[in-house]
């Protein structure tokens, strides 16, 4: 029964962990929460959606399920990226000189603009996601695991070393490593922080849309309003594991992911979001650095 | 002595009285109606305004606090309490919790503290509505209306919108004269103080810690009284009506209105309560689908056009002005 619950929780936490990327990594370089994050997650799973329905009726996709998922991921995460890039281009960077409130007030208006742009163009009502391939079940030992559980585990474990791999070893992610720890100084070293800021918010944005489509995959229906929920989870996890600290937005994705498992099996599953909330209230208190993060200093 | 400003104001507070009456006599309930749902809103902002717009704190749980004083009405009244006792209890239980919030709170900065508001307010509406034995849960307390003690003012009793209206606007007017009062006091200049610049006003002698909470427990009265007199006039509540969007919306009266500006938030309250509302009755039913859709496109040119609200505070450069 725990270790059930272990991998449900370590199947959510991945998705969570992926979502948490984007808060993480846009926090790290403008030091500002990216409230609209939730609604570009909700934008790709709807995608997802429709890119998946209209592959199933091209002859040359049909059978070909690697290559329907590739295109599927591969095209959305980038539309969702260019949403993230249009979205810190006209809302966010005229005021980045602006006191703190204001990104945050522009960033509340656009979500309520995605999330009703969303509601007037696909419906209010919830559509049902398509099954992609058949869910079989596994037996190790006392252990069952779905198909779609392992794949969803290996997709979010196979991007984040990607993600890792690039922020650690690539030119661009050394310049995003520069620009996060100081944008004014890394602009003076020759770096065109607008573009790096473009950058992150278009993997933030992508890494966000391909969790949009797991979570439509995992629960089979998705919604327009399904964002906020599982934007402020992310963010939660986020901050657990230190906001602005990529490898801790993974880490706390997944012990969120587990800790909400566990509480709903073991505690009650009425209060299944209560959890987050209160995971996210304790450690701003006892320790608003998070597990990873250092202290931040506060921006003028 | 009555200066030109105060006549203005008594003014306007007569014309809002003569409008209400005539809508009254002409029975459009709707309009009158409105304006009441305006006034609460008022109430709300008003207290919102004192952490958003003077203390410079982001709170985006406020709708929480409301909640709180609603519910404790709505559960007092069914025991049979008249509203003069229940609107003091209220207030006490609403600002026990926002105390109880904000204590351990005042040493986070900006995001942090928008962040753990909203987390409470999450958690008071999740609260609300699956705590079936207290709460009857997501279809809310019912029979509120048939059970409540109408609310007696000596021998007079509210029975009509007409009443409740003028309750509102009472309690409307009271706080706004009582919120200038306090913004113009020590501790008032000391929000603004902290909201400008939170080092400075600490090394200047200011407890910014005892303020702020001094700032986050008042204004927590304000929605308090909206939320006692909203579960009288309406007779029902549910956790429906207290989500996070209620309070963005709120938050978006103070910014867009004018931070900090009693006016400027009123403003607000007009332009985001009183426009849709009125706009719905003219244009029909079209309308509304895209209501919000405009209102967050509007949002984000306000915020980069305008970032200081449509009527902004003035309070800074007459200050500036008045030391010369």
């Amino acid at each position: 029964m725990i270790f059930q619950q272990l991998i449900n929780g370590i199947t959510l936490g991945g998705i969570y962990a992926l979502i948490a990327l984007g808060y993480t990594m846009v926090y790290g370089v403008l030091l500002m929460i990216n409230f609209a994050h939730s609604e570009i997650f909700m934008a790709g799973a709807f995608f997802g959606f429709f890119l998946l329905i209209s592959f199933s009726s091209i002859p040359f996709l049909q059978n070909n399920l690697f290559l329907q998922l590739l295109l599927a991921f591969l095209i959305s995460m980038s539309l969702t990226g260019i949403l993230g890039i249009i979205i810190e281009r006209f809302a966010y960077r005229p005021l980045r000189k602006a006191s703190r409130l204001t990104p945050l007030i522009s960033a509340i208006g656009v979500s309520i603009f995605l999330q009703n742009l969303f509601m007037l163009v696909v419906s209010p009502q919830a559509k049902p996601f398509p099954e992609i391939f058949p869910v079989k079940n596994f037996q190790f030992g006392v252990l069952s695991v779905n198909s779609l559980q392992i794949f969803i585990i290996t997709i979010s474990i196979l991007l984040m070393v990607v993600l890792n791999y690039f922020i650690k070893q690539t030119k661009l992610g050394t310049a995003i490593r520069a620009t996060s720890s100081d944008v004014e100084t890394a602009a003076l070293m020759g770096i065109n922080t607008n573009s790096v800021i473009s950058l992150v918010f278009f993997i933030g944005a992508g890494l966000g849309g391909i969790a949009g489509i797991l979570v439509g995959m995992y629960y089979g229906s998705i919604k327009y309003n399904m964002g906020f929920i599982y934007g402020i989870k992310a963010f939660t996890a986020a901050v657990l594991g230190g906001i602005g600290n990529i490898p801790g937005a993974m880490i706390g994705g997944y012990l969120l992911g587990v800790l909400e498992s566990l509480g709903c099996a073991y505690i009650s599953s009425a209060y299944k979001d209560v959890f987050a909330f209160i995971i996210l209230i304790l450690v701003l208190i006892i320790k608003p650095t998070g597990i990873l993060g250092e202290r931040v200093q506060e921006k003028c | 002595m009555l200066n030109k400003r105060k006549m203005l104001e008594i003014a306007l507070i007569l014309i809002i009285i003569i409008i209400a009456y005539f809508l009254h006599i002409e029975q459009e309930f709707y309009s009158l109606h409105i304006l009441s749902l305006m006034g609460i809103y008022v109430l709300l902002v008003l207290g919102l305004n004192m952490v958003i717009g003077n203390t410079g704190l982001l709170d985006l749980g406020f709708i929480a606090f409301y909640a709180i004083g609603a519910y404790s009405a709505a559960l007092l009244s069914i025991k049979g309490l008249s509203f003069w006792i229940i609107l003091p209890i209220s207030i006490l239980i609403t600002g026990f919790f926002r105390f109880l919030l904000g204590k351990p709170l005042m040493r986070l900065r900006g995001d942090y503290l928008a962040i753990v508001t909203l987390g409470f307010g999450e958690i008071t509406r999740l609260v609300l509505n699956n705590w079936d034995y207290l709460t009857n849960g997501p279809k809310g307390l019912p029979g509120v209306g048939e059970r409540i003690q109408p609310i007696k003012l000596f021998t007079f009793t509210f029975t009509q919108e007409l009443h409740y209206f003028y309750l509102i606007l009472f309690f409307t007017v009271g706080s706004i004269f009582a919120i200038r009062r306090v913004e113009r006091s020590k501790i008032g200049r000391a929000f603004v103080a902290i909201r400008e610049d939170e080092t400075a006003a600490e090394v200047s002698g200011i407890n910014t810690s005892d303020i702020k909470l001094f700032s986050f427990v008042t204004s927590s009265i304000f929605a308090a009284i909206a939320g006692v007199i909203y579960v009288h006039w309406i007779g029902f509540v549910s956790p429906e009506s207290f989500t996070f969007w209620e309070s963005v919306f709120l938050v978006c009266m103070v910014v867009l209105g004018g931070m900090g500006n009693l006016l400027g938030i009123i403003f607000g309250v007009v332009l985001l309560v009183g426009t849709p509302e009125f706009l719905r009755v003219t244009l029909g039913g079209e309308f509304v689908l895209y209501r919000m859709l405009i209102f967050g496109l509007l949002m984000v040119i306000l915020v980069i056009f305008r970032p200081q609200g449509i009527i902004p505070e003035k309070r800074r450069t007459l200050e500036l002005v008045s030391e010369k």
